[in-house]
């Protein structure tokens, strides 16, 4: 096992050096120019212009900013923002609770949603409910996340008045967050008024966020499950004359979500693309709306860095769930 | 240890809630996170309404909802008859505010004022460099060519400052009443130099505005709340909260839902919902801004003014306003300077819509192709450049010239835009910073700036002599009868098509008062009180 998990990390050194020059790569094929931009509608005389070019390194060859970049990055050194002044890192560290949290949520809200009902709809192969819901499952897909999350204020919070509009929590709550999940911070304070407000304002970020890998789950459930219904040991297993309900929930549903794992853990990075979206529509303090404004400023260090940070995390994740993958089926150990 | 921290944690967020209960909290809206909240070291309007609009103060101000000149910090003035020397007196007694992390122990004086400029040119001072911040560049500073005019500044005495110019600058009394001549406290800053954390400099800061900093929340909420003894009165509002809430839609449905007072820049898509809502107010206000596009003066045949009036005649000028703006509106621009702005010339107007006499002088001039320049960037004085081409394009074509679309990025926009050979017709625009003229004619149409921000290459004498000659005069009167006459030039010359003056608006709840429309773009809490 352990021999598994090396070779899983060495394969990882690779991508990650293809990241950084992904990472840095992109930053500069973008249209624009960091120093222009933030001179603002003013311009900047050429003189100045080659004198801030200089300050900020960009004069060098391009591969010199390479390996200065790459040489602070391995020693911990992300950067500070060129806009915000502040360290790259700090920022990262204080918005990513907010991503998490929300992400956190709009994953169980998928697969507590989507898990029974891709079952369900296996069970009931062929039945009206079963089209309906791959349907609604395809539109869910293919759902503009933007458009969607603004259907859902205008109709939740501005007609009916149900839901917040947006933001994290009620702004009569003001309190030092301590571990920046809101949360857990609203209960550590014994806030009950609080964390309520935390849940109202999660419902539809989450439910937004949660559209696509709920869809997503839902139909890779429902395939599996109706592979493994075919296997001949759930026909033993039914042969046998146990109930209908122990031969899906225990016989066939075991083998059925290995495959669904893996999937639950690809959603891992649509989540963090989706929170580019939902994060802006919705206020919400996390990395995803740090990137936007980052870019539109273009502020190399944060995005360059910011690219770099996501991607380790999807890496994280990713090794997790193959890892966790080879628990569950030993086969894959072997190969 | 933790436990014991999170109960005095608690007990803190228990005292801040009791002590809310009553307090007056008024909520703004606003569309964006500030860089950081040192007004000299950023450049955003949002950066300003965080910063220097709420926590600080200046030798002068701009009169709420105008561009005229008040007295601030400053309580009158002096300005030397050959206008190199200003002498300003200090509003005695100004006090600095108190916060948990700061207790000021003497009030305002010239040593402060000095200091909040010197930072910004000064390389010896340790707040001018990467000690403090890194990478600073200090954009306003040398984008409003301060370092250029301002020989020293002295203090006479503690209540008394002293500016030397290099030579007149009348622009210079409203330049210091623009963001980054923020006046901020040296006796915080030696404090926090003498003990190791000047970043906090830009991120708890500290001045003698109507509202002090509370807490940042990054990218979600900052808190202020009243200054008590603020130098003009304590503010009616007792805590001012700013929900940071980037999307447009978003903003105005909050407003709309009640959880915030005030929301700036709506959607134009937006502005027919909120006008049908009995609970909210529209707010509008002419922008200080300028939509145009400049021909390139320099290479024929647009060297000729009448081929370029004939191009400003061929084009529909009310079609195409109507269809970029929409419900939002705009005024059709006559002049270079809106009409809000001292010294708008009333008897000029632009070229009328008149596309038989175009067609005959362009055919006479040969003009059988043209570039014509758009970018990808929204922008105030022009939401859609591109979809503005294509109806320019399309009006040019009836006139038998064909104009071929030219596509940057902004920034690279721009860039190309300003080289001196950039062929054909070029779309851009402006906001003006501190409501002088000068910032508008020397700005984009000086000799000067020629390479820089002048786009159409244009360098006329007669105009010239006269935006300079009024940039070295201190008396307004006079000011105005030459900007009046620069205006009459420009129109005569015609380098370049003049679009329009947008509006700018802002949702505000009902019983929300005192809130005014600012031309500058500045969103000031000020004065403004909420009924409950």
């Amino acid at each position: 096992m352990l021999k598994y998990i090396l070779h899983r990390i060495a394969l990882l050194i690779p991508t990650l050096v293809g990241i950084t020059i992904c990472a840095f790569a992109f930053v500069r094929l973008l249209p624009g120019d960091p120093i222009l931009a933030m001179a603002g509608e003013h311009g900047v005389a050429p003189a100045r212009y080659e004198e801030l070019k200089e300050q900020f390194g960009y004069n060098l060859p391009i591969w010199q900013q390479y390996t200065r970049y790459v040489g602070e990055v391995v020693t911990g050194d992300f950067g500070v923002s060129i806009s915000s002044k502040r360290p790259v890192l700090e920022e990262f560290k204080t918005l990513f609770p907010a991503t998490l949290e929300l992400s956190f949520f709009a994953m169980i809200f998928a697969m507590v949603l989507g898990i029974p009902a891709g079952i369900f709809a296996a069970v009931k192969r062929g039945s009206w409910f079963d089209q309906s819901l791959m349907g609604t499952a395809l539109v869910g897909y293919s759902m503009p996340i933007f458009w969607w999350g603004l259907l859902l204020i205008i109709f939740f919070s501005g007609y009916l008045g149900w839901t917040p509009v947006n933001g994290r929590i009620d702004l009569q709550y003001f309190f030092k967050p301590i571990t920046g999940f809101m949360t857990i911070d609203t209960l550590l304070y014994g806030k009950w008024d609080a964390f309520r407000s935390v849940l109202r304002h999660l419902v539809l970020p989450t439910i937004v966020l949660g559209t696509i890998p709920l869809a997503v789950i839902a139909r890779q459930t429902r395939s599996a499950m109706l592979e493994v219904l075919g296997e001949d040991y759930v026909r033993t297993a039914r042969a046998k004359g146990l109930s209908s309900a122990r031969v899906i929930g225990v016989h066939a549903l075991r083998n059925a979500l290995i495959p669904v794992v893996t999937t639950i853990g690809l959603q891992v990075s649509t989540l963090l693309a989706g929170a580019i979206l939902t994060e802006t529509i919705f206020s919400w303090p996390g990395i995803g709306r740090w990137m936007v404004e980052s870019i539109s400023k273009r502020d190399y260090v944060v995005v360059q860095s910011g690219l770099l940070l996501i991607a380790l995390i999807v890496m994280a994740v990713n090794l997790i769930v193959d890892v966790l993958y080879a628990v569950i089926n030993p086969r894959i150990r072997a190969a | 240890m933790k436990k014991k921290l999170a109960f005095a944690a608690a007990l803190l967020a228990a005292s801040v809630l009791s002590g809310m209960a009553n307090a007056k909290t008024l909520v703004y809206c606003s569309e964006a996170s500030p860089a950081n909240f040192d007004p000299g070291t950023t450049t955003g309007g949002n950066d300003f309404d965080a910063s220097s609009r709420t926590v600080y103060s200046r030798l002068v101000e701009f009169k709420h909802g105008g561009t005229e000149v008040e007295p601030g910090l400053a309580d009158k003035w002096e300005i030397s008859d050959d206008g190199l020397v200003y002498t300003f007196h200090l509003h005695p007694g100004v006090k600095f505010q108190t916060t948990d992390y700061f207790k000021p122990t003497r009030d305002l004086n010239a040593d402060d004022v000095v200091f909040s400029f010197d930072r910004q040119f000064n390389k010896a001072n340790p707040w001018n460099g990467d000690k403090y911040l890194p990478n600073l560049t200090w954009d306003y500073y040398t984008g409003m060519d301060m370092p250029k005019y301002v020989a020293k500044w002295e203090k006479v005495d503690d209540l008394t400052v002293k500016l030397t110019l290099t030579e007149p600058n009348a622009p210079m009394l409203a330049n210091l009443g623009m963001d980054f001549a923020s006046i901020v406290s040296k006796e915080y800053a030696d404090q926090l130099e003498k003990s190791g954390k000047m970043a906090d400099f830009s991120t708890k800061p500290i001045g003698t505005g109507p509202f002090q900093f509370v807490d940042y929340q990054l990218d979600s909420v900052i808190r202020y709340a009243a200054h008590p003894d603020y130098f003009k009165g304590k503010e009616k509002i007792d805590d001012l909260v700013f929900a940071i809430t980037p999307d447009a839609t978003a903003r105005t449905q909050k407003v709309l839902a009640g959880e915030c007072d005030i929301a700036p820049y709506p959607n134009p898509a937006d502005i027919a919902t909120i006008k049908a809502n009995k609970d909210v107010t529209l707010m509008d206000q002419a922008g200080l801004n300028i939509g145009y596009m400049s021909y390139n003066t320099t290479i024929p045949p647009l060297d000729k003014p009448e081929v370029r009036h004939a191009l400003n005649q061929a084009i529909d000028r009310e079609s195409l306003i109507k269809s970029l703006f929409q419900d939002a509106g705009a005024t059709p621009a006559e002049n270079l300077i809106p009409p809000t702005m001292w010294s708008w010339n009333k008897d000029v107007k632009t070229d009328a819509y008149n596309p038989e006499a175009a067609k005959k002088v362009l055919a006479d001039a040969g003009l059988k192709e043209i570039q014509l320049w758009a970018s990808d960037r929204v922008r105030p004085y022009n939401p859609n450049f591109q979809r503005a081409a294509e109806l320019i394009q399309a009006d040019w074509a009836k006139v038998g010239v064909k104009a071929e679309i030219v596509n940057y990025e902004w920034t690279k926009y721009r860039s190309e835009g300003k080289k001196k050979d950039r062929p054909g017709a070029f779309q851009i625009g402006w906001t003006g910073d501190n409501g002088d003229p000068d910032n508008f004619f020397a700005t984009l149409f000086a000799c000067s700036a020629i390479g820089v921000s002048n786009y159409s290459s244009w360098c006329d004498k007669d105009f010239e002599d006269l935006i300079q000659k009024a940039k070295k005069t201190s008396d307004q009167a006079e000011r105005t009868k030459l900007y009046e006459q620069a205006q009459v030039i420009f129109a005569k010359e015609a380098p370049a098509f003049l679009l329009v003056h947008s509006q700018v608006y802002a949702v505000v709840r009902n019983n929300v008062s005192g809130f005014k429309m600012d031309p500058l773009g500045i969103h000031r809490f000020d004065g403004v009180d909420k009924a409950e």
